[in-house]
């Protein structure tokens, strides 16, 4: 059945990954039914689930609506430029949701509210829906299409009904991602001045730390992870999507859009334009009119070279835990490696704030050596990212034969040599898929850092937080683009690999 | 992988090195100071502290409330020697849960009776008073409210902001409740839930004010002082209103500074408490640009400010100023 190191390395990883859960769990039922009750029942909450609400369903729909469209122009049209626009349309992962928000918003106090918060989650997070349905459509075998075409289906009814439901995995997969980090999201949403969970539970912990109030919407933040994944889950079906038959597919021919182009590359200038042109011209701007705009080349060394180290020591770790995980869910399925995976997953909807207070209570009581100290700081971005690094490592083992390491064994390799020599290069750029992901995600990761990291340790993000708090856009602006320079070879690296995924 | 690898040994190395550069320096111990107050002061103030007394300080930051409850949660393993906050209340909470050694006799007589809580836990080291701006397109001086209890009225819906998840904030509302009692304070809260626009903090309101986006609001002085010095962009078109009159409104918060009991640097702790209420350390504060008021009777604050007694602030015990039943409060209004 399951081996047993792999199955208990898998269970320690989930242990590790399920402490803020756990701790959220235990605060609520030792703050009592009473309280609770106070807390939860009432109109703020109400206020809070609505508003969250909206922005979780708005923006997982215009995500939705918008990657797709971007990526079948992309792979299935003959419109000019496609290479190009492929990089620009993934470009938008480089620069973080705060920072656009901070583009923005230091323009113009329009972008405030409910429209202008929908805009910017869409602008920062489509990319997440276009890269993984571009790469499906780019796998899917034309036949089926043509058949349908050829037994009288119209293009829009064979998209509909022969492509849409291919794409479902890539879509609902996406668009889940999209939800988590709208769960999540933090600063974008708290300088547009819309008020989510994630919001309220960080002006709770401004008012009080770790409290009873803070844990109680937590709480609420767990059941609605829940239920996007459960509902992602269900609308996943249990349907094949592998080709069957002899053969192999080859590339579908690009639809000729004509007149239509025109529209199309209208539409993906604005898309750049807004997603990209906006925040970068806003830093820009900043760096040469802000009053406050200053180059402390010594402390924005430090904060970038800090930055990296944590990223990549994040980036290691994590991708060190989630292989087991991915591993254990590709190669024994069953219903414990699913539970197994999936309890990864609940940490990535909470946001950092409420992990790192966890991570701050356990530690203080179970191992006081660990606070304040980097190893800390470096545990809380794994159990905050793993699900980014499992993701992307279940795809490369799920592509990597077995009966590669069975011939090699055969061959007279041992077990460890096997590994070293067939499995890791063929799972390599799964690997390195989830590294960069992780890199991302810690790089420009604000409130764990400043809640966990050692006295003094200061980040691109945490030091661009401190200085758009203090509304000195000018000094928060050589922050901004340091972090977007640092995101923006690792997003180029990661768009590679996508376009020469399967 | 070959160029990528290389690069990124060399980050890590990098990382290392400069990790590691962090960690040398003298033999005398390096305080850490849990700073709450704004970082562009305390660094002024700490380079001085060092200048004179050869003792380096690390400092942690963030808010009032949420370092005062994390040294609370901390309790005896906690790694800060110093806490400093903008405001009394954390000071209050930190001190009901035993977090701070008596201070030494000597630096509590460098501060008035008024900033220093009759425990002698922790002493205050300057002062803000609590203003309503308002844009003078939009509100006329007929207008101006008397109290500022008056803002829950109907005239004042969706025309005054605050910054409500700030600790500043909360103690202005922590001066309602020591002076106007429970209820009032309650149905003060529930007609701001009606009637305010919330804001981030006090840059982001009086900002907000200044382009017009809100009539008025509720800040601390030096917000407005400071954007004047500087220039004025940001409070080119709202003019200052004080209450005066002993109003709640017209609160004088005063900014605590104490030696954790944790700490095992309790004497440099002592000296960096006693340096900050010294006269050399208010003076610093004065020149520092922060414009806001020294609490010792021996240094003038800056000109430009109005003379503190002509504020005629409410007479409140700060050690009276109750942080949590302040956010009990604002919970049950829903502000929070």
């Amino acid at each position: 059945m399951y081996p047993r190191p792999l199955l208990l390395a898998c269970v320690l990883v989930a242990l590790l990954a399920a402490v803020p859960l756990f701790f959220v769990v235990g605060y609520t039922i030792s703050v009592g039914w009473s309280q609770a009750w106070r807390l939860l029942v009432r109109p703020r909450v109400g206020e809070l689930l609505v508003n969250t609400t909206e922005l979780v369903a708005g923006g997982m729909a215009t995500s939705a609506v918008l990657g797709t469209t971007a990526a079948w122009l992309v792979e299935r049209t003959n419109l000019p430029g496609r290479r190009v626009w492929h990089v620009l349309l993934a470009a938008p992962l480089a620069v973080p949701a705060f920072v656009v928000s901070f583009g923005w918003v230091s323009l113009t106090s329009a972008a405030q509210g409910y429209p202008g918060a929908l805009l910017i989650v869409t602008l920062a997070y489509y990319p997440l829906v276009y890269l993984p349905v571009g790469a499906a459509l780019r796998g899917l075998d034309p036949a089926l299409e043509e058949s349908a075409r050829s037994l009288g289906l119209g293009p829009w009814r064979t998209f509909a009904r022969v492509v849409l439901p291919q794409l479902r995995p890539a879509l609902l997969g996406g668009a889940l991602l999209v939800g988590l980090h709208l769960l999540a999201e933090f600063g974008a949403l708290q300088m547009l001045r819309f008020p989510t969970f994630t919001t309220a539970i960080y002006d709770q912990y401004r008012s009080s730390f770790n409290s009873a109030a803070a844990n109680m919407l937590a709480g609420v933040l767990v059941l609605y992870c829940g239920v996007l994944v459960v509902a992602e889950l269900g609308l996943r079906g249990r349907h094949r999507y592998a080709r069957l038959g002899p053969g192999s597919s080859r590339p579908a021919v690009p639809a000729r859009l004509g007149w239509f182009g025109v529209p199309a590359l209208a539409g993906f200038g604005a898309v750049v334009v807004l997603a990209l042109g906006i925040p970068l011209a806003s830093i820009v701007r900043w760096l040469v009119v802000g009053t406050s705009t200053a180059f402390p080349a010594a402390d924005l060394a430090t904060a970038t070279v800090t930055a990296a180290g944590l990223g990549l020591a994040g980036a290691l770790t994590t991708v060190v835990l989630a292989l087991p995980v991915a591993w254990l869910t590709v190669r024994h399925p069953g219903r414990i490696g699913t539970l197994l995976e999936r309890s990864t997953y609940t940490a990535n909807a909470l946001p950092g704030i409420v992990v790192a207070l966890a991570l701050v209570t356990v530690s203080l009581r179970v191992l006081p050596a660990v606070y304040q100290t980097t190893t800390l700081l470096v545990a809380a971005y794994s159990i905050m990212f793993l699900p980014r690094a499992t993701v992307a490592l279940r795809a490369a083992v799920a592509q990597a034969p077995p009966v590669f390491d069975d011939v090699a064994r055969a061959l007279g390799l041992r077990p460890a040599r096997v590994w070293w020599r067939v499995t890791l290069p063929l799972i390599a750029p799964g690997v390195g898929a989830g590294a960069i992901l992780v890199f991302l995600a810690v790089v420009t990761e604000l409130t764990a850092t400043l809640l966990l990291s050692p006295t003094g340790t200061r980040t691109l993000a945490t030091e661009f937080w401190s200085n758009t708090n203090d509304i000195d856009y000018g000094a928060a602006a050589p922050y901004a683009g340091l972090m977007v320079l640092l995101s923006a070879p690792a997003t180029f690296l990661l768009t590679r690999s996508a376009r020469r995924g399967p | 992988m070959g160029r990528v690898g290389r690069a990124l040994a060399m980050l890590v190395t990098a990382g290392l090195v400069a990790g590691l550069s962090a960690c040398g320096g003298d033999d005398g111990p390096t305080l850490t100071l849990y700073n709450a107050q704004h970082r562009d002061l305390i660094e002024v103030l700490l380079d001085a502290f060092t200048e004179e007394t050869g003792i380096e300080v690390e400092m942690r930051s963030g808010g009032d409330a949420e370092l005062a409850n994390q040294l609370v949660q901390e309790g005896d393993s906690s790694p800060a020697d110093v806490f400093a906050t903008e405001n009394s209340p954390a000071m209050t909470l930190v001190e009901r849960a035993g977090g701070f050694s008596p201070l030494d006799r000597a630096t509590l007589d460098q501060v008035p009776d008024q900033y220093v809580p009759s425990s002698g836990a922790w002493t205050g080291f300057a002062a803000r008073s609590t203003v309503f701006i308002y844009n003078r397109e939009q509100v006329t001086e007929d207008e101006l409210p008397a109290s500022i209890t008056d803002l829950s009225g109907p005239q004042w819906q969706g025309r005054v902001g605050v910054a409500a998840g700030g600790a500043d904030f909360q103690a202005i509302v922590s001066a309602v409740l020591a002076v106007e009692g429970e209820d009032a304070t309650a149905d003060w809260l529930a007609g701001l839930k009606r009637n305010a626009k919330i804001y981030d903090n006090n840059i982001a309101a009086l900002r907000a004010v200044n382009a017009g986006e809100v009539p008025a609001a509720v800040i601390y002085h030096y917000y407005w002082y400071q954007d004047q010095a500087e220039s004025g962009e940001s409070s080119r078109n709202v003019d200052l209103h004080y209450f005066k009159n002993q109003d709640a409104g017209a609160f004088l918060s005063v900014s605590g500074v104490g030696v954790v009991a944790a700490s095992d640097h309790q004497p440099e702790a002592q000296r960096l408490v006693s340096f900050l209420t010294s006269e050399a350390g208010q003076r610093a504060l004065v020149d520092s640009g922060a414009l806001e008021y020294p609490v010792s009777g021996q240094v003038t604050a800056n000109p430009a400010l109005p003379p503190l007694a002509d504020l005629d602030a409410p007479d409140i015990d700060i050690s009276t100023l109750n942080g949590p039943r302040v956010i009990e409060l604002m919970q049950q209004a829903d502000l929070l």
